[in-house]
């Protein structure tokens, strides 16, 4: 059968994907950001997954503000990187596994998450640069090493579905995962964070104590980080840090006890802290 | 409506569903400009363009302004006020330069020092006297 065997926690700050593009990361300002990727690529090169379920946000690409689903799971066959207004990112295109992609929609909605289904989606760098991150530099006439689960969450327009919303629906994702009779590594990806805010009179806020706490809570107490209110993202991690709540969905996916093989974070990249963590299930 | 415990941070909009219906058709607008071709229309008149959406006169004269802040006070969304920026060669970092007041290089240089720090900076009434 299929099964979830790892997590992992990354940043998908877009000037991370521009550094790669314009191959600028050995410059003084890139380097520390990228020196803690080396590990999680040699990592993800030895295991290998044949799918990554990666839960991400959408900045206003594939959905305006005419359409905001809260969970949208994509199930077409490909995903095109988007124009985000400078031009779509030069990597590859996103392939899916679609026969197992319609299992889990299908298993959601039976397990009372009312997904929205996409047959038709482009992507943005919400889900290729935390790909960038993990697998290093790709052109747009190669392919990704594995095949991905696009699913996206609606962060931008408050409310973001709850911190513990999430964690349920990653533990509903793991039954979807392991009653799929094909024999696959799956791995499971939360994006975005950690603090920052991007907008008005408080752009710039950064917290690291909060940034750690949760970190080193995802291992720890996981349940208890899940049930965190939104005004307490907002407020200590930032308008925009409360795209953290999709971490949970990572988390909730794997066994109650996790082993922490890798972190690293740095402040800063563009506006934002960088946080990355891999964690592994104990019963591999 | 239900009560906004997030309405007491300072500096910050919470876009919400109330900030979202105010906000839509100049958020659409600025989400329109993702596209090139789009983009080349707006440039060769940008009053022509603006009249296909149907915003208030206060947010399109914020739009021709260019005044960021007071986009996102009549309901607009970074994440959609930073595409007309971008058609103007604004990168998020320069528009949050513009945003704080700070200026370009001050906030640069803050975000390199570790950005701003959360001390100070959680509840409106610490920003009171300042």
């Amino acid at each position: 059968m299929a099964r979830i065997t790892a997590g992992v926690g990354c940043s998908h700050v877009p000037a991370i994907g521009v550094a790669m593009d314009t191959g600028i990361t050995e410059q003084p300002y890139w380097q520390p950001v990228f020196k803690g990727f080396e590990f999680s690529r040699k990592w993800i090169a030895e295991k290998k997954p044949d799918v990554i379920f990666l839960v991400y946000n959408d900045h206003c690409t594939a959905f305006d503000a005419s359409c905001i689903p809260t969970f949208a799971l994509g199930a077409a066959a490909e995903f095109h990187p988007a124009d985000e207004g400078f031009g779509p990112r030069p990597v590859p295109v996103v392939k899916n596994h679609q026969k197992l992609a319609s299992h889990i929609a299908q298993s959601l909605i039976l397990d009372e998450f009312d997904l929205t289904i996409m047959n038709e989606m482009e992507v943005d760098h919400g889900l290729t640069v935390p790909l960038s991150i993990m697998y290093g530099e790709h052109g747009p006439d190669d392919d990704w090493p594995c095949l991905v689960i696009p699913l996206a969450v609606n962060v931008v327009q408050y409310p973001a579905p709850t911190g513990n919303r999430c964690f349920q629906l990653g533990k509903a994702v793991r039954r979807a995962v392991e009653s799929f009779p094909e024999d696959l590594n799956v791995m499971i990806f939360g994006t975005g964070g950690m603090s920052h805010q991007l907008q008005y009179k408080r752009a710039g806020l950064i917290n690291p104590e909060f940034d750690t706490m949760f970190l080193d809570q995802l291992t720890s107490d996981p349940v208890g980080l899940s049930k965190m209110p939104h005004v307490e993202y907002l407020r200590e991690a930032g308008s925009e840090g409360v795209e953290m709540v999709m971490w949970h969905v990572m988390r909730g996916a794997l066994d109650d006890e996790v082993t922490e093989i890798h972190r690293h974070y740095h402040v800063p990249a563009s506006n934002t802290a960088v946080g990355h963590i891999i964690l592994e299930n104990k019963t591999n | 409506m239900t009560n906004k415990d997030y309405e007491d941070i300072p500096g910050t909009f919470v876009f919400d569903a109330d900030r979202s219906r105010e906000g839509y058709h100049l958020n659409q607008f600025c989400i329109s400009l993702r596209l090139q071709k789009n983009r080349d229309v707006f440039k060769v008149g940008e009053e022509a363009y603006l009249d296909k959406f149907p915003m208030t006169a206060m947010q399109r004269a914020a739009v021709l302004a260019r005044d960021w802040n007071r986009l996102l006070e009549l309901g607009g969304n970074i994440y959609y006020t930073s595409k007309l920026a971008a058609n103007d060669g604004i990168n998020f970092q320069h528009l949050a330069g513009l945003m704080t007041g700070m200026g370009v290089e001050e906030y640069r240089k803050m975000m390199l020092n570790g950005g701003r720090s959360i001390d100070g900076n959680r509840y409106k009434s610490e920003w009171e006297n300042k």
